[in-house]
């Protein structure tokens, strides 16, 4: 057999593309339901670890720190496999988006802090001059600036995501790349897998451009 | 017998190094107060004591109209009476001009939106600036962003307006525009606290001017006596080194 029949069999792929389709959507929503909770999760816990008494700002800390140095997929077995020996079990879906979740709120915390960090002293003076709350200075001053200037290390954190969706297959989550392995095995020709890599290139191929240029513009406008 | 804004043995520490020496200042309703003095020694640190946007110590104390600036509840009270010029302007770059002085007064007073854009329009008019009201700030000239601040600060209608170096920041032909709109300011009633170097401006607009070096204030007194005839030889160093310049 030929390269082409081997890797890019049109047989096989058109005969295992509905399968990929299923797993595509799975990991669509494993990636948007993950990458929503670590925003909140992270803006949150940015909160915290700015504002907050110095105990929780402590705690946010060591979180922060912690779920910046463990594996995704470290945390992904341990959520799946050592929870339900104290009575937690979850599904392949939760554990993955919980294990996904931790993690991403933990380097969007970063983010967030540095994007607030960046608004220089002078804002939050203003906003305090004119009688605004913390909190009203928070939303209506601080961050609608700096989520102009998170936004792309925001989409990179996001990419990273999606890409790490994947390891929910260890888990027997039928997402993409499970999927493909299983119509691999199914038609034993590994067109599928080919094909599964495709769709995350089509899929994160064109985000990773976008970042690039909004570094590039945003970039340029501080000068 | 104290005034609208009372400041009682103002002492502040930035560590060891003091840089308020116990200040006792009492301004009347309505008065124009012009703070110079050689940078460094305290004036813009006096102004920021008196919205509370520095600390300062203990036994310390400054009351306006009768409130005590400490931290907690009253300090949104005694700040939302009490508006700031920066001297860097301080504009909100991600709101418009007519946004930067409607947002106070919708979220500290709940003014209505139409009413706070009625406000700002006119506001923006009285500054003369009405036409650039839907412009982002980065696109005015500075004179133009520091006449948007004072009307930003006026929006909350403020017994007492803070002026810290309000034209220090901006190119010399757009001076006179800035203190053209103070002068204005001066005859309405509010109370103004202006930290300057325009000797000029307090001449003629101060009813007091205070003197200050190496964290005390050393003279006070109307403008044509300090600025005139000043009795301290360090008062009468500084003037000629800012006249003679």
């Amino acid at each position: 057999m030929g390269i082409v029949e081997t890797f890019l069999n049109a047989e096989v792929f058109v005969r295992t593309w509905p399968l990929l389709v299923k797993g595509l959507w799975v990991t669509l929503q494993l990636g948007a339901s993950s990458i929503l909770a670590g925003l909140v999760l992270g803006l949150g816990l940015s909160m915290v670890r700015l504002y907050a008494l110095w105990p929780l700002r402590f705690l946010a800390r060591i979180y922060i720190d912690v779920f910046r140095s463990i594996p995704v997929l470290v945390l992904l077995i341990v959520v799946y496999y050592a929870l339900p020996f104290v009575g937690i079990r979850l599904s392949p879906f939760v554990s993955a988006m919980t294990a996904l979740s931790l993690v991403s709120g933990a380097y969007t915390a970063e983010i967030f802090r540095a994007g607030i960090e960046a608004i220089p002293r002078g804002q939050f003076e203003a906003s305090a001059a004119l009688g605004l709350t913390a909190r009203q200075t928070m939303i209506d001053v601080i961050l609608p600036q700096a989520i102009r200037v998170v936004i792309p290390p925001l989409t990179n954190n996001s990419i990273n995501v999606v890409k790490d969706t994947a390891l929910a297959s260890v888990v027997a989550m039928p997402d993409l790349l499970k999927q493909a392995t299983q119509a691999q095995a199914l038609a034993a020709n590994p067109t599928p897998l080919i094909g599964a890599a495709l769709i995350y290139l089509a899929f994160l191929w064109p985000l990773v451009a976008l970042v690039t240029r909004m570094e590039r513009r945003f970039g340029a406008r501080r000068r | 017998m104290s005034g609208f804004v009372s400041i009682r043995n103002l002492r502040k520490f930035y560590g060891d190094f003091e840089v308020l020496k116990g200040i006792d200042l009492e301004i009347e309703k309505g008065e124009v107060v012009c703070v110079i003095g050689p940078s460094g020694s305290g004036k813009s640190t006096l102004i920021r004591c008196i919205n509370r946007l520095e600390d300062f110590s203990e036994d310390s104390a400054i009351l306006v109209d009768g409130i005590h600036v400490t931290p907690g509840r009253s300090l949104a009270r005694v700040r939302a009476e009490v508006g700031m010029v920066f001297q860097s302007f301080n504009l909100f770059p991600h709101l418009t001009v007519r946004e930067n002085v409607m947002l106070a007064p919708r979220r500290v007073r709940r003014t209505p939106r139409a009413a706070a854009r009625a406000q700002a329009d006119r506001l923006l008019a009285r500054v003369g600036i009405a036409e650039q009201a839907d412009k982002y700030p980065e696109l005015l000239s500075g004179g133009q962003q520091q006449r948007v601040a004072i009307a930003r600060a006026l929006a909350m209608e403020p017994q007492v307006l803070l002026f810290d170096e309000p034209t220090s920041a901006l190119d010399p032909e757009m001076v006179g525009e800035v203190l053209d709109v103070m002068r204005a300011l001066a005859g309405t009633g509010v109370t103004m606290v202006i930290v300057t170097h325009e000797m000029g401006f307090a001449s003629q607009v101060a009813d007091r001017v205070i003197f200050m070096d190496g964290g005390r204030v050393l003279e006070v007194g109307p403008p044509d006596q300090v600025l005139g005839a000043p009795q301290e030889p360090r008062t009468r160093n500084f003037l000629s080194a800012v006249l003679n310049h």
